[in-house]
Order: structure tokens, then sequence, then C-alpha cells
């Protein structure tokens, strides 16, 4: 099977590489961590640092269906843990009343709440599936009210639902968590998983992780282009680009035929890196410098 | 007596260090650590350390400490952990002998008995920034990290769905015709509200030159407390530091702020600084619907009757309109200088700016305005 767990950091790290997402040793160790101790993987990082990336990575290196749950601001547990499909209840109903029969009133309620008119929302689905990776998306964007219910969740692995009974995990999901801090999370639920940082990646390893990602766009014009985003980072910009922009921005350049990053080029895709205006002059401005150095 | 110590207690010594260098680490996160490290083996130094940063923090501020009590507690070569530099923060003992000379005589409490009691902390506090020594300077510059700015909010005409509140009609009708009419939970909305926009116009005339350092880092305290905050310094000419001012790092700010204005400490123009203001910003948006903070000693050059005139247009615009003034919280003053004459009938809150305590209290005002 290929979903058995690695052995090592550097086995975790070996294979989310060859899925194509390239990780520095600390998040290895960190994912190697999460995946032996069974607890929750909390990421934070600015945004396009890969981190929902990862989960999809971890996703495929071992075999496992994905669930994934975008939180948003007023999102609550029926849409992220079950609701009973009504409309099916009362058509069934109905049928019961077609069929004339001589049913228990009892035994006919009994059946409306039957596993078969239960939607699985996303945390009730990674629970049903299990084993399965679920990814909890922005996290910060939730209430507060969300995050004690998340807790509630993660710490048990189950699920009561009042008229079924507790649907529990056979083997407990492995579950990411991503916030782009936008609010501090409440310490009860960080206290449950393991935390990383995720940086912006170095020189090389942002090199590597272009060339793996878009193959086509050639080695010189890659480091080049890693190379201007990388002192942008240091340039003050209201947002400054993540990984995602860079490989964006390469990709534009690749299509526009251009081999080597000039002036002329760089300026007409700048739409890829920068979604600011302000920031798009300023970088205009400092672009003629960097490409010099 | 040279016994050997367990990994088990070499361990848990450095979760207390790191619990007594102020990062949160409670005793499950301790089992964690331990269990972490016995996962990935004692002999991968880079492992442990990685193991203990996942599983003992829990934000980018305990990360730093980590690191900083890690290096001593592991790698001290004197073979006790060095001390610290003091961390930015929240100091509560303060090692700056304050002399008793200058500064006094502004119309501050001096009365010995509550002078004894006070801690130094509180009494810098008190104290006229433009009157501090450059340590003193340097000491209240670490007390900003006190101040936490809340933006202002306002109520928006939408409505967002509430667990209580007012009956969300079409919502809940909805969800009925999606059950084939028949009724179900009732849906609830409130008015929804957002964070108010602030803006800053910091006057850096000469007059003013002693109170820009503590303006400029008050600003940068508003510009990271959440909300959207714009600032502009004024005196000759009209600039807009809102950039500069989104360094996390209030030093780095300061410098930024600084090469980005080109008229420190120069002739002060209020009213024709502020016509450029309104017309190329305010009017347009920036400064509807917001809180506008002016700090001004009101020693106008220029014409006050352009002054008054343009603070009218701004008060009919701002929400609300903020003048502080940092000569205002002194004994015997008087609102005489022309500029403060002309500007006042427009301001909503006319309020002290000279000591920490005075912009204590300009953060609650703009909180609630």
């Amino acid at each position: 099977m290929e979903n058995r767990l690695p052995a090592s950091a550097d086995d975790v790290a070996a294979r989310l590489g060859e899925t194509g997402y390239l990780c520095d040793g600390s998040l290895a160790t960190v994912t190697f961590l999460a995946l032996r101790m069974e607890r929750p993987l909390l990421l934070e990082g600015e945004p396009g640092t890969g981190k929902t990336a990862l989960a999809e990575a971890i996703a495929e290196t071992l075999g496992l269906p994905l669930v994934r749950l975008q939180c948003y601001e007023g999102i609550d547990a029926t849409q992220a843990l079950y609701d009973w499909d009504f409309p099916r209840q009362i058509l069934h109903l109905r049928a019961l009343e077609a069929a004339g029969g001589n049913t228990d009133v009892e035994e006919a309620e009994k059946s409306l709440y039957d596993e078969r008119f239960l939607l699985a929302r996303p945390v009730l689905a990674a629970l049903q599936q299990s084993p399965a990776v679920l990814l909890v998306d922005e996290v910060d964007r939730a209430d507060d009210e969300f995050e004690a219910f998340l807790l509630e969740v993660l710490s048990t692995y189950q699920v009561s639902i009042p008229e079924l009974g507790t649907v529990a995990a056979a083997t407990p999901p492995i579950v990411v968590l991503t916030s782009n801090r936008t609010r501090e999370l409440h310490d009860a639920l960080k206290r449950r998983c393991l935390y990383h940082w995720i940086e912006h990646p170095g020189l090389e390893r942002e090199v590597q992780i272009v060339r793996s990602r878009a193959p086509e766009v050639s080695e010189e014009l890659a480091r080049q282009v890693v190379g201007v985003v990388q002192q942008l980072r240091d340039e003050g910009l209201q947002k400054p680009p993540g990984v995602a922009e860079t490989l964006d921005w390469a990709r534009a350049l690749h299509h526009l035929g251009t081999t080597t990053l000039d002036l002329e080029s760089a300026a007409r895709t700048l739409g890829a890196l920068v979604k600011y205006r302000e920031d798009a002059q300023r970088v205009k401005q400092a672009l003629d410098q960097l490409l010099r150095a | 007596m040279s016994a050997v110590r367990q990994p088990d207690e070499v361990l848990l010594g450095f979760a207390r260090a790191l619990r007594a260098a102020g990062v949160p680490v409670t005793q499950d996160r301790a089992q964690g650590y331990l269990a972490a490290v016995a996962l990935v083996g004692l002999g991968d130094a880079r492992a442990t350390y990685d193991a203990g940063r996942a599983t003992l923090c829990g934000s980018p501020d305990d990360l730093a400490r980590y690191d900083q009590v890690h290096e001593a507690y592991f790698n001290a070569r004197d073979g006790l952990p060095r001390t610290r530099p003091a961390e930015e923060g929240v100091p509560t003992l303060s090692g700056l002998p304050l002399s008793e000379g200058d500064g006094d005589g502004d119309g501050e409490t001096d009365d010995p008995v509550v002078r004894a009691m006070a801690s130094e902390v509180e009494v810098l506090r008190h104290r006229d920034v433009a009157s501090l020594s450059a340590a003193e300077k340097s000491r209240l510059s670490t007390l900003f990290g006190t101040l936490h700015p809340r933006p202002p909010r306002r109520r928006t005409s939408r409505h967002q769905r509430w667990h209580r509140g007012t009956v969300d009609a079409s919502r809940t009708l909805r969800a009925s015709l999606r059950r084939m009419g028949e009724p179900a939970d009732i849906e609830w909305r409130r008015r929804g509200n957002k964070p108010r926009r602030v803006v800053l116009l910091i006057d850096v005339s000469g007059s003013m030159s002693g109170y820009a350092d503590a303006l400029l880092r008050l600003a940068h305290r508003f510009t990271h407390g959440g909300g959207v905050v714009e600032t502009f310094t004024v005196g000759t000419r009209l600039t807009q530091i809102t950039r500069a001012l989104h360094f996390r790092d209030p030093e780095r700010a300061l410098v930024m702020a600084g090469e980005t204005v080109p008229d420190w400490s120069g002739g002060t123009r209020l009213g024709e600084t502020l016509k450029i203001f309104m017309d190329r910003w305010g009017q347009r948006g920036m400064a509807r619907g917001a809180v506008v903070v002016v700090f001004s000693d009101g020693w106008e050059r220029g014409d006050p009757t352009l002054l008054a005139e343009q603070m009218a247009r701004l008060q009919r615009i701002a929400h609300r309109v903020v003048w502080v003034n940092p000569h205002r919280g002194k004994s015997g003053y008087e609102p005489v200088q022309q500029g403060v004459v002309a500007a006042l009938p427009f301001v909503d809150d006319f309020v002290a700016g000279h000591s920490l305590a005075t912009y204590a209290e300009l953060v609650e005002v703009v909180a609630s305005a």
C-alpha cells in the first residue's frame, strides 16, 4: 500500500519532493511529528507560502483522499459537520403515506433519521472516510464559536449526532489547519496542534520550486525571476509577492517567449506579480536597479 | 557532584526556562515536547530543535523567544544561561535615574509623597515628551508598546447572519423553500460593523520638533492596531507616510518615514497643506466618514482664514475631527494661537498630547469616536 507512514523526517521530505512539494528540514520534521503523534498541524505564514499546498501534497503522498473545509466568516456547524437532507426526508414520509401502510408512527419517525438522509459535510466526511487528510483552510476567518467547536472535534475525532449516535473515525484523520493570522487563534486550539510558521523560501529553494512546478521555464529565467522577487520582499510592499506569484510571473514571462528577464518584458507582466497600483509603481521604479544588480 | 542528568530532566528544564521567558508552555505542551523528541531521537540536534518549536510555540513571537532561550540553554558556553537582551514590550522596572531638576513645572503633580509612591515608569508616562533626555526618550520609546489602539467601528448597511437579533425573513423563507415549504429553523441577522478609517495628520514644523518622534511612534502603533489608518505629515508640504509606517519594526518604520518627509522642522503653512490634503485625498474619499486626528500646536504662518475654511470643509466630510495639541495639557495654556483660534470651532474633540498618558487617552478617544 502507498499509505504507509513515513519512517523519518528525511523520508517525509523525500516523499513530498516526489509530488513536487519541496520543503525544508524543519517543515519535514514537523510534518513527520504530526503524522506520528496524530496531532493536527497548524500552519501559519504569509499568503502564498504553500500552506494549503502542503496538505494537498501530504494527501497525494499517502494516497489518501483530501477533504477540504474552507472557513469563512459566519461558518457554523451545519456547514462543517452534517445536515439532514430535509427534502428527501419529506419525500420519504410522503412515500410511506402513499404506500398506505399501517406503519407504526414511531417506526416511521425512526426511519427518517437514517444514515442515508445524512448530508456529510467536510468534517464528518473526513471521519467517515478515514483514513483521510482533513484540510481546515484559513481558520482565522471563522468566528470564535466555530473554533470552540473545532476544538471539540479535534480532541476526540468523533462527532455525536443526537438522532443517530456517535460517528468516530476508525483511524484519526490527518488534520492540517492553515491560518493567515488575520486574528490570533484561541490558545486552547493552538495547544492541541503542532505549530509551524512557514517562511518564504530561500533563493536556491525557490529556484528549485519554480523549476519543479513550472518545468517549461528555463533555468536562467527562473533564477532571474526568483532573484528579483526575493529582493522585492524586502522593499516594504503592501503585499509582498509569495511563491504563488513567483510561479505566475515566471509562467507569464515564459508565455511571452522571454528567455532572459529585461525591463520591458518585466514591466509588461508585472500584473502577475504585484496586485496593488502603489506596489506596481514602486516596483517599476525599483526594477531598473534590481535588474542591473 | 557531576551527576549525569536524565534527558527528561534536561528537556523539562528547558520547557521551564521557556515558560520563564514568557512563552505560555503548559503541561500538555511539555509532554508533547517529550513525545516529539522521543520520536525524532535525542541525537539529532536540529530535529530536536524543530520538535520543540512545533510543540512548545504557538505564535511568531513565541518562535523568537524560543530561539533565544534555546541558544542560551543548550549552547551556553559558560555553562549558565546568559542574560538575554531586554525584550521590547512592557518594562515594569526602570533602572533610569530621573533627575529632579528639569522637566518639572509642567503642571504635573509634584507632591513628594505621590512621587515616592509612583513607579518611575509611571512618572515617565506623565512627563512632557519634549523635555526628556536622550536616555529617557529611548526608555519611553519601548513604553509605546503598551499603547493598544483599536479602530473605531461603524455600522454597515449590509446585514450579517447572527444567532440572535432580528428575523432574517428572506433567508428563513429560502431555507423553507428548499425544504418544499415545510417550516424549519428561523434565521436571524444583525447589522454588520466595520472598522472606520482613521486619518492622522502630523505637524512636523519647527515648533513641533520635540514631539515629532513620539507622534510618529504613536502613528506607528495606530497603523498596526487594525483597521485602515492613513498617515500624513503636514508642514510646508503634505507627505504621505502610510507606507513607511507599515514596517513592523518601529525603528525601521521611523527611519523610512524620516527619509520620506522632506520638510522636517520647517515652517507651518497648515491652511495650505490642509487644502492640498482635502483636494487630493480627503474630498475624494479618504476623509469621508473617517476619524481625522490633527496633531499640531496651531502656530500658523499662513492665513488663518484659509485654515478655518479648510477645517470647516474637513469637518463636513469627516465623521469626527480630533485636534491634539501638545500644549493643551500644560497649566496656563490658553488657545490663543491664530491657528487654534481659527480651527477650534470646527473641532469635535480638543485633547492634550504631550505625554504617553495623554496619548493613551487619545487612543480611547479615537476608539470610541
